[in-house]
C-alpha cells in the first residue's frame, strides 16, 4: 500500500537545497508513488538536487518579492489543492518556515497539522506519525482520522538523506493568490567560521557551567582545535553569550554528530532533545547528578575550568 | 497612536520541573498545579513595554484551560497586564492546535486589539502552530520568531529569527508576532503587583459563549487519534569518571578510540 501523491516544501536558496528537504523526499520516495516539491521563491537553481532526490516536479510560486512565505506559499497551495490537485500528504520541516506554510495552510484546508514527528508510516489507509513526548522517553504514535491532504511537521534528521540519481525536477509555475501583508525588508547574515552546527563531525557546546560570557572563548578554542563547531545551551544564548545560531536544542539547532562534547551542561530536557541522538556523547560536569550524565558515553564529573584547560593544552601538543 | 491595545495569549501548563505524566486517554495530566508558561512572560513583558511606549493601552491576556484555572493568569496580572479573558471548558479537553486557535481567535476578537502577541510555542505541547494559525484565522498579517519588536507609525517591524541570522521584517497593524525567549527581560512581578493582581478582572467564558460548537474544538474535532504511547529505546548508561586532575587523558583516549584525534 502507497500513497498516490506526496508533496515535501522544499527550503534553500542559491543552488543549495536544505538537509531537511533531502531528508524528507528520500522518506517521501519509500510512502508515495508520485513525490513533488512545493518552493516559496524561483525554484530554477534547485531542480537537479531536488529531482536527484525523488522530486518528479517542482511547484514554485517564483520571486515572492520581500513576502514571508507563510501566506503566499500557503495560499498557492490551497489554491492547488481546490482545483483537484491535492495529495495525500504533505511534509514540511520543524523549521520557521515550514511551520508558518502549515499553520496557515491548516486554516485554509481546516485540516489537522502534526507536529514534531521523527517518523512516518503506512497502516493499511491510514498515516501514522510518531512524535517524542518528554524529552523523548516516549514516543506518541498518532493517526490522522480527518480526510486528506494530511499536514505534517517533521524535525530535523528524522531520516537519512539519499540520492535516487532521478533528472531534475519540471519546473512548474504556480499562482499566489495572496502574498499577505508582512514584508521582509532587509536580510542579516551573522557571519560563522568552521563546521556548521548541523553538519559538523564533532560538536562542542558550553552551557551556565562556565560561569560568565567571556568563559566561552575556551569552548571556540576546543572546537577550533578539534575542527569541531561550536554549540550552546539554551541559557546562555538567552543570557545573551552568544548568538541564537549557536543554539543546540528543542528551540535551537538537533544536532547528530559523531563526537558530542557537553560542557558545564546540566542536560535541561530543552538541550537533550537537541542532540541526544549524537553517536557518541562527553559530559563535562561538577554535579554527579546532573541530567547530562544519563545519556553520556564517557562523563566527567569536574570542573569545566580545570578539565578543558588541561584538555587544550593536551590537544595543542599533539 | 495615542494608545495601544495589546492581546497576548498564555497558557497555564504543569511545572516542567516536574516529570510529565499522562491521563488514561494519553492526554496531558493537567490536575496539579499550573503555573504560567515561562515563554508566555517574554509576551506579556513585551506587552507591557510596547503600550507604555505608545502612552498607554490595557494588555489583555487571552488564555484556554479545560478547567477553570487561573494561578498561572495572575502570575501575568501580577506583571502588570488589566484583566484576562478565560476560555474554559470541559469541551476542550484534547483540543488539538488548530481547535485551540478557533477558541483563541474567537476570544481575541471580542478585545479588538491592535496588536496581538504570543510565545513562538508553548513548553509543553510546542507544536508551534497556534499563532500563525490564530494570525489566519483572524486575517491578520503576522510574523513569527521575533527577537526584537518595535512599533512606529502603526507599523510593527520586527527583527525575525533565521537560520543564518535574522530578517528585518514589517508589517501593518493590526497585527500578530510570536515572541523568541530573550527578546526581552520579563519583570518580576512585585509586592503591589501581585496584590493588585487578585482584583484585576477574569472573564470566564465558555465554547458556547463565544458562538463556537462545542462538538467542534475538542479531541471530537480534532481530527487525529492516538494509536500508542510507548517508551522510546533509552541510551546505555557510559563511564563515569571522578576528575582527580587527570581526567583530561580519559578524554584523548576515548576520541582516539573513535578516531577523530
Amino acid at each position: 500500500m502507497a500513497l498516490n501523491r506526496i508533496w515535501v516544501f522544499a527550503e534553500g536558496s542559491e543552488g543549495t537545497v536544505a538537509p531537511i528537504t533531502l531528508e524528507m523526499l528520500t522518506k517521501a520516495r519509500e510512502l508515495g508513488d508520485t513525490v513533488e516539491a512545493v518552493y516559496g521563491g524561483d525554484a530554477s537553481s534547485l531542480a537537479g538536487d531536488l529531482g536527484a532526490h525523488g522530486a518528479s516536479k517542482v511547484y514554485a510560486t517564483g520571486d515572492l518579492d520581500g513576502s514571508l512565505p507563510g501566506v503566499a506559499v500557503a495560499s498557492a497551495l490551497a489554491q492547488l489543492v481546490g482545483q483537484g490537485e491535492s495529495p495525500d500528504l504533505i511534509m514540511l520541516g520543524t523549521t520557521y518556515d515550514g511551520r508558518d506554510v502549515a499553520a496557515r495552510l491548516s486554516v485554509a484546508l481546516d485540516k489537522p497539522v502534526l507536529t514534531n514527528n521523527v517518523d512516518v508510516a503506512l497502516d493499511g489507509d491510514g498515516v501514522v506519525l510518531t512524535e517524542p513526548i518528554f524529552g523523548g522517553t516516549k514516543l506518541v504514535r498518532t493517526r490522522f482520522t480527518a480526510s486528506p491532504p494530511h499536514i505534517t511537521l517533521f524535525r530535523p534528521k528524522s531520516f537519512a538523506a539519499e540520492a535516487s540519481g532521478g533528472g531534475a525536477a519540471e519546473v512548474v509555475a504556480v499562482d499566489v493568490p495572496d502574498r499577505g501583508a508582512a514584508k521582509i525588508i532587509d536580510r542579516h547574515v551573522e557571519e560563522s567560521s568552521g563546521p556548521k552546527l548541523d553538519e559538523a563531525n564533532i560538536v562542542v557546546s558550553g552551557g551556565r557551567g562556565l560561569g560568565e560570557a567571556g568563559k566561552y572563548a575556551i569552548i571556540e578554542e576546543l572546537a577550533s582545535l578539534l575542527k569541531a563547531a561550536p554549540g550552546a545551551s539554551r541559557a546562555i544564548v538567552d543570557a545573551g553569550w552568544v548568538p541564537y545560531s549557536y543554539q543546540v536544542g528543542q528551540t535551537g539547532k538537533v544536532v547528530k554528530p559523531t563526537v558530542y562534547i557537553a560542557a558545564g551542561i546540566s542536560g535541561a530536557t530543552q538541550h537533550l532533545v537537541g542532540m541526544k541522538g549524537s553517536k557518541n556523547i562527553i559530559a563535562i560536569n561538577k554535579d554527579a547528578e546532573a541530567p547530562i550524565f544519563s545519556v553520556a558515553d564517557l562523563g566527567i564529573v569536574g570542573d569545566v575550568h580545570k578539565v578543558l584547560p588541561k584538555l587544550v593544552d593536551a590537544l595543542k601538543a599533539r | 497612536m495615542a494608545v495601544m491595545n495589546v492581546v497576548v495569549c498564555v497558557k497555564q501548563i504543569p511545572d516542567p520541573a516536574e516529570p510529565g505524566k499522562l491521563e488514561a486517554d494519553n492526554t496531558l495530566d493537567r490536575s496539579g498545579k499550573l503555573i504560567l508558561d515561562e515563554s508566555d512572560s517574554y509576551g506579556v513583558e513585551m506587552a507591557l513595554q510596547l503600550a507604555d511606549a505608545a502612552g498607554g493601552g490595557d494588555v489583555t491576556l487571552v488564555s484556554m484551560a479545560p478547567n477553570g484555572e487561573t494561578s498561572g493568569l495572575r502570575t501575568a496580572l501580577a506583571m502588570g497586564a488589566a484583566k484576562a479573558i478565560l476560555i474554559s471548558d470541559e469541551a476542550l479537553s484534547g483540543a488539538g492546535a488548530l481547535d485551540t486557535a478557533k477558541v483563541l481567535a474567537a476570544a481575541i476578537k471580542r478585545a479588538e486589539p491592535d496588536l496581538v502577541l504570543a510565545a513562538t510555542e508553548s513548553s509543553d505541547g510546542y507544536t508551534g502552530t497556534v499563532p500563525e494559525q490564530v494570525a489566519a484565522l483572524l486575517g491578520l498579517p503576522s510574523i513569527t520568531f521575533a527577537k526584537h519588536v518595535e512599533i512606529a507609525d502603526g507599523t510593527v517591524k520586527v527583527q525575525r529569527q533565521t537560520e543564518a541570522g535574522y530578517d528585518q521584517c514589517e508589517a501593518p497593524l493590526p497585527a500578530l508576532v510570536s515572541v523568541t525567549a530573550g527578546v526581552v527581560e520579563p519583570r518580576y512581578p512585585s509586592f503591589k503587583g501581585i496584590m493588585a493582581a487578585k482584583s484585576k478582572p477574569v472573564d470566564q467564558l465558555t465554547v458556547a459563549d463565544l458562538g463556537l460548537d462545542a462538538g467542534s474544538v475538542g479531541s471530537a474535532g480534532a481530527g487525529q487519534e492516538i494509536l500508542a504511547v510507548d517508551e522510546a529505546p533509552a541510551r546505555e548508561a557510559g563511564e563515569i569518571v571522578e576528575d582527580d586532575g587527570e581526567a583530561f587523558q580519559r578524554i584523548i583516549a576515548f576520541l582516539e578510540e573513535l578516531k577523530v584525534i
